[in-house]
């Protein structure tokens, strides 16, 4: 069975893509955050792997072909950027200042708590890019020689989390101002923040979508600070 | 046919970013230098939105899919990963509550004193 599938590109990929799909099937039915079918088509996917004694090896040998669009991905990202460009022109001084303010809150917290925990340097580096959104964080990982499955499985928790809790923390911290709101869902938990801030109000998904870039750029340029810290 | 004069824009961006990776000493990956020059395109308008966009939001709505590679790549490194599962949460929480707050509270400071400002110039 090995033998065959490594000399399949196919299997990898098709794999991915059917579980990914049954993912976001159960998201629509459940309605539950925590239901993220990134999450579900990986752990079904590994289970299938692990099942059927597939390394992963022969499973990437098809699925690595789905990572080469990760850059024009990225380049894509500027138009949705774009989009807001009224938002930035309105509010540039509290965009990009609270922004970067969230950016050395998520380095500086994540320094501290990796200190606390004891973290070695490359799983301290692997989480750093946690707070933004995965095609830049991974691309900061990388760089770093961190370990990409931590990063996305940070981004992943952070983002659901973000999801889950913005309209309660919103109540709780007295952020009423609907500029601020998006600005703090999207700096702190990038697209599946965004998703929440898109049905809280129409100001709110556009602020939140542009934090999402400019979080991420602004993290590519301060995160050189703290990678040598541990 | 738009949509193969998209994707050409955005791979040969792509392609003029991983040159750009290559050649500067600078540890930013390929990806970054490739969304800045989208965005100094799309800004001085050298490239037109609707020359990019339909592709573009393809290529968006597909995102998630291509981050299920490397995240199954935690199939090799199991018992590190066990180490890391609290840490990993009790960080991603902590540290989500800690941006929240800080970037709302700042922003709503400053929207608030911008309306302040403006309240006093109608005076």
């Amino acid at each position: 069975m090995n033998e065959m599938l490594r000399e399949s590109i196919f299997f990898g990929a098709a794999i991915s893509l059917l579980f990914y799909q049954v993912g976001m099937y159960i998201q629509k039915k459940t309605k539950f955050s925590l239901a993220n079918p990134l999450l579900i088509a990986v752990i079904l996917i590994i289970g299938v792997l692990l099942v059927l004694d597939i390394d992963y090896d022969t499973y990437n040998n098809g699925a690595k072909y789905i990572q080469y669009f990760l850059t024009p991905v990225t380049v894509s990202l500027a138009v949705p950027l774009y989009r807001q460009l009224n938002y930035i022109k309105k509010y540039p001084v509290a965009v990009f200042v609270s922004i970067t303010m969230g950016v050395f809150m998520a380095l500086g917290s994540i320094y501290i708590m990796s200190l606390l925990f004891g973290l070695g340097h490359q799983d301290y580096v692997s989480l750093l890019p946690k707070s933004i959104t995965t095609a830049i964080g991974m691309g900061i990982t990388e760089q770093y020689d961190g370990i990409v499955p931590i990063t996305i499985i940070g981004i992943s928790i952070t983002g659901v989390m973000g999801n889950v809790m913005a309209e309660i923390l919103c109540k709780w911290l007295r952020i009423t101002e609907p500029v601020a709101k998006g600005l703090a869902i999207g700096t702190s938990s990038h697209a599946l923040g965004t998703s929440k801030a898109l049905e809280i109000g129409e100001v709110e998904g556009a602020m939140s979508s542009l934090s999402i870039v400019v979080a991420g750029i602004i993290t590519v340029i301060i995160v050189p600070l703290f990678v040598n810290l541990i | 046919m738009k949509f193969i004069k998209q994707m050409t824009i955005i791979f040969t961006i792509s392609f003029i970013a991983e040159l750009m990776e290559f050649l500067i000493p600078l540890p930013i990956a390929a990806s970054v230098y490739g969304l800045i020059l989208m965005l100094i395109g799309l800004f001085t308008k050298i490239i037109p939105i609707e020359k990019v966009e339909n592709a573009a939001d393809f290529l968006i709505e597909i995102m998630p899919i291509m981050f299920v590679p490397s995240t199954v790549s935690i199939m090799t490194r199991f018992d590190q990963m066990k180490q890391m599962l609290v840490p990993l949460l009790v960080i991603s929480a902590v540290s989500t509550f800690l941006v929240f707050a800080a970037t709302g509270k700042v922003a709503q400071a400053i929207m608030k004193r911008k309306g302040a400002k403006k309240a006093g110039d109608r005076r």
